[in-house]
């Protein structure tokens, strides 16, 4: 029954998508007035709850296990902890789509709710937008996708969760990006309403700031989190493998990286009026692109994923009609923009324009390298394409960029002379030439590690430089937002570079009672015992560590799953302010030997932490502009008032 | 000039897409088949369905009659979807021998009770030694048998109703 | 660029941008011609190896009863073979991937040493275990299984 529910609430919401999608087109057209293009806003509205009921019918048939239905019985299984029920409910193919609808649905009522700045005809316009886009996700939903489908006979057990699922970070990570690459949606949606009723001014910018840092927010969340679950949950001690499910991720995070900024530009400056149009089209077509990649299984990857070639097809159309449909209008109707305001080379506008370009270059870059194996393999030849293409080619324009990032922030808009920032120039100089000289005196690392760690410390220092002459009381939270934000990339880089220069691992086969030596710590092997866990068994060693003050034991194991059958490593970590442990059982390498694999990375959490600061700094910059936004709207209101009351003065 | 940039993405798109669509209509080729087929099944000694039933050796295969060996398993959903077809296979005249991969035999027995025995006989392999032995990579996977104990065919995933014909015209084939 | 007319400041802007994006475009396809991990299957090997030390990766099948542990306890060495009959040899120093067996499907990235061994640095084993049926519109790709299954016909 509860499923039934769910079905009808997903074709009336359908229903009214379609609904939405009429209205608003017809307010687009510019009958802003008429009965018809009224109902947008309730019909988005409606729409988003009756996606909710749906998607909590779809929970509930996860929590209680409902066997009879076929999603259930594929993804389910009823001995599962209960969190994992839940999160198995998106954690495959048709349940996450209908969470992507949801939250696009969520969306578009937001939308409807809350978009004062622009005119009706606009908020209409994006709203048919944002469902025609919901439309093709709907059909793909109802009509070769559909989560409700009911199994006959009902199954006696579920299938299982494929174990490297079952996992607290892997349940909250594809929310996450989801709520990312639909926020980038409304962008979209923004943007083609925007060439449709030809606004691309700063009003269009302010409306799309808070969607974009938003998803924004979200993508650096989701990348961070995914890449840790990658680094424990595989076991190979890599948190980063250039692997085309990561790059799915990163390269929407890229071109929203640099939306954002394009978007500060036009907001404070009305300049990059056509850049920022393309780039609201570029960053949804990534994230479409990228859901393509992962879902038509065209590529291979590390990550286990279910793929399906009908699917990537179906994805591949809809990819073709908006994004094909968008630069079209791109086509058509860029040209006929104003032209933004101008400005000089040294300048805020310039540096942020720098940053967008190596931004785009090293999206050209990632997608390049993502495709090439494609291309390559239409012409006969099979590749893969690693760290060997990515680190260096990235490197190339991701050096530069990170050296203006330590400046830009501290020049003024639209003109500026280098006298000016003498100061902390030369500081910058300073600090970037003397953690050089002591990385290379000091660690022996490489080339990448030892420009990576000279310029965390410089940007970690330069981030704040946008303090100085001002009174830290009177900051706008939007700065306070982009200097934490850019403290976190600095952090996050510091991690990286350190992880590769630093970590020492040992692979040795020990019998109980055997020490081995990993950095700064002695490891002494003790018992191999069989654990059981609620839906897995598994072999457990006891690794005594000692040193630096530590005295604890790691237990790393080796577990088999029942339901499905199937074993993973689990990694055990020790973590420490100044790096983690790492520990790995093997298998038995005979005469009572056992294979362990230990890594000790040296500040290698920096590189989460880092990506935590990124978000968090989004998230104040996000706070202080809703605020700002707010006050704006009010003073707007207040002038009108005093105008209003003036006059009435006057006529009396 | 200025319009000609401005069509560029709408390019690159088109490229994009083009060559993606071109990947998606060619075959892939993952190497999981089995280099089995043409070998004889490897020697195996398993114990039957219950702990009384009798052992089941791979000698048993070579007695002139081609079976069908099929890989299965209770907890294993696509070999319920998979039992009606075993049932029309074995109502056709063809001996199926089924190899239950970690199971239980009061959880086989509620199985056959519920979907149907389409089995002339039934192994326990607890270890899975039969399945890697055979090369094959999942659950369930069926393989035709002639009458020397030789593979001759591998069908890997779950038998749909438009499979049935084909592995029947295989087992003709190993007669 | 101030004392340029607008048309010609976007001009510039969008110039500079091309340019800079089709460095990246060139030095991206010089990276991925040089560095590029070819993929190789045993019989490829044997009659065109690539040169000793480049990255490549080796696919094929692991030969039943070549896999063995050497004395060091954590090194393995086992023989790839493909379609063919070819094997190639393969060392690989670390913890194998958990469905790693002999007869089991084997991608492996690494290089081919001077002596025709093949050095290993990571193992991918093509094992899945989880099939669905398409009535059930699951977890795995009930296509590709099917192209599976037509390539076995053959």
């Amino acid at each position: 029954m509860i499923a039934e529910i769910g079905l009808a609430a997903l074709w009336l919401a359908a229903g009214l998508c379609l609904l939405q999608f009429i209205a608003g087109a017809i307010g687009a057209r510019g009958d802003e007035q008429g009965p018809v293009s009224a109902l947008v806003r309730p019909a988005a509205i409606v729409q988003a709850l009756l996606l909710v009921v749906s998607f909590v019918c779809l929970l509930w048939v996860f929590a209680v296990t409902d066997l009879s239905v076929a999603l259930v019985a594929a993804n389910s299984h009823a001995d599962k902890p209960l969190v994992y029920r839940i999160s198995g409910a998106w954690g495959n193919h048709e349940g996450s789509m209908l969470l992507w609808v949801t939250i696009l649905g969520l969306c578009s009522a937001l939308i409807a709710s809350l978009e004062r700045r622009m005119d009706a005809r606009f908020v209409k316009t994006a709203l048919a937008a944002q469902g025609f886009v919901a439309l093709g996700f709907f059909a793909f939903l109802l009509l070769s996708s559909n989560p409700f489908a009911r199994l006959n006979p009902p199954a006696e057990f579920g299938a299982g969760l494929n174990p490297l699922l079952q996992d607290i970070g892997l349940a909250l990570h594809p929310p996450t990006l989801y709520v990312g690459y639909v926020g980038l949606s409304v962008a979209f949606s923004f943007v083609v309403a925007g060439l449709v009723t030809r606004q691309a001014g700063p009003e269009l910018a302010r409306a799309m700031r808070p969607w974009v840092l938003a998803a924004w927010i979200s993508l650096t969340l989701g990348i961070a989190a995914g890449s840790y679950w990658a680094y424990y949950e595989l076991g190979w001690g890599g948190w980063w493998f250039w692997d085309p499910v990561e790059n799915a991720s990163l390269m929407p995070w890229l071109a929203a990286t640099a939306l954002l900024h394009s978007i500060g530009v036009l907001a404070a400056r009305d300049a990059l009026r056509t850049w920022t149009i393309m780039l609201g089209v570029v960053a949804f077509s990534m994230s479409m692109v990228g859901t393509f990649l992962v879902r038509s299984g065209i590529l291979t990857s590390v990550h286990a994923f279910a793929v399906d070639p009908e699917r990537g097809a179906f994805i591949l159309g809809l990819l073709t009609i908006y994004i094909g449909g968008a630069f079209a209008l791109f086509a058509l109707r860029a040209g006929a923009l104003a032209e933004g305001k101008r400005f000089v080379a040294l300048s805020r506008e310039g540096a942020l324009v720098f940053n967008n370009v190596m931004l785009s270059a090293i999206l050209a870059v990632v997608l390049l390298g993502t495709l090439y194996p494609l291309l390559s393999e239409a012409l006969g030849t099979r590749v893969s394409i690693g760290p060997p293409y990515y680190n260096p080619v990235t490197a190339v324009f991701a050096v530069p960029m990170l050296l203006v990032l330590a400046v830009g922030p501290l020049l003024r808009w639209r003109r500026d002379r280098i006298s000016r920032i003498a100061a902390p120039l030369v500081l910058v100089g300073v600090v970037l030439a003397a953690s050089v000289i002591a990385v290379v005196a000091f660690s022996g690392a490489g080339v990448l590690p030892t420009i990576g760690l000279a310029l965390a410390v410089t940007l970690a220092v330069a981030s704040w430089l946008p303090l100085m002459g001002r009174n830290p009381r009177r900051v706008p939270l939007a700065l306070w937002g982009s200097m934490l934000a850019h403290f976190g990339v600095a952090v996050s880089l510091a991690g990286m570079a350190s992880e590769s220069a630093f970590s020492t691992e040992r692979l040795v086969a020990v019998r109980s009672g055997d020490t081995v030596e990993v950095g700064p710590f002695t490891a002494t092997l003790g018992a191999v015992e069989p654990v059981a866990g609620p839906n897995w068994t598994a072999l457990e060693a006891r690794i005594a560590i000692a040193g630096e003050g530590v005295d604890t034991v790691l237990r790393p194991q080796s577990r088999t799953f029942t339901d499905p059958p199937q074993n993973t490593s689990e990694a055990a970590l020790l973590t420490r302010w100044n790096g983690q442990l790492y520990a790995i059982l093997g298998d038995a390498a005979g005469e009572g030997r056992w294979q362990l694999r230990l890594w000790w990375k040296p500040f290698v959490t920096l590189i989460w932490y880092g990506g935590v600061l990124i978000a968090l700094g989004g998230l104040l910059a996000l706070l202080g502009h809703l605020r700002s936004g707010v006050r704006r709207a009010r003073i707007g209101e207040a002038i009108a008032q005093r105008r209003a009351d003036r006059e009435s003065e006057a006529a009396a | 000039m200025k319009r000609l940039w401005l069509i560029l993405p709408l390019a690159l798109f088109g490229l994009f897409i083009g060559l993606a669509a071109y990947q998606m209509t060619q075959p892939k080729d993952e190497f999981v088949r089995s280099t089995m087929i043409g070998k004889p099944l490897p020697a195996f000694d398993l114990p039957g369905e219950t702990e009384d039933a009798p052992r089941l050796t791979s000698q048993m295969f070579a007695d002139g009659t081609p079976r069908l060996l099929n890989v299965w398993a209770t907890w294993c959903l696509p070999c319920i979807a998979e039992a009606p077809q075993l049932d029309a296979l074995a109502k056709r005249g063809v001996p199926i021998v089924g190899v239950a991969i970690r199971d239980e035999p009061e959880a086989i027995a509620q199985f056959l009770d519920r979907y149907g025995n389409p089995y002339s006989a039934i192994a326990r392999d607890d270890i899975a030694e039969l399945q890697l032995a055979l090369g094959s990579s999942g659950v369930p996977e069926t393989f035709v048998i002639d009458g020397k104990g030789v593979i001759r065919y591998q069908h890997i995933g779950d038998i749909r109703a438009d499979n049935i014909d084909e592995i029947y015209a295989e087992w003709e084939k190993a007669r | 660029m101030s004392g340029l007319a607008p048309k010609h400041q976007r001009l510039v802007l969008v110039s500079v941008a091309m340019v800079v994006l089709i460095v990246a475009g060139l030095l991206a396809a010089w990276g991925l011609r040089s560095q590029a991990d070819y993929f190789y299957l045993p019989e490829d090997i044997a009659a065109k190896p690539p040169e000793p030390g480049r990255a490549i990766r080796l696919g094929g099948m692991v030969q039943r009863g070549s896999l063995r542990t050497l004395p060091d306890g954590v090194t393995i060495a086992f023989n790839v073979t493909g379609r063919e009959g070819n094997a190639v040899p393969v060392t690989y120093r670390g913890i194998v991937p958990d469905l790693f067996v002999e007869g089991s499907g084997v991608i492996a990235n690494g290089r081919l040493m001077p002596g025709g061994t093949f050095e290993a640095e990571t193992l991918l084993a093509k094992h899945d275990e989880n099939y669905t049926p398409r009535e059930l519109e699951g977890l795995s790709d009930a296509e590709a299984h099917e192209v599976l299954e037509k390539s076995v016909d053959q």
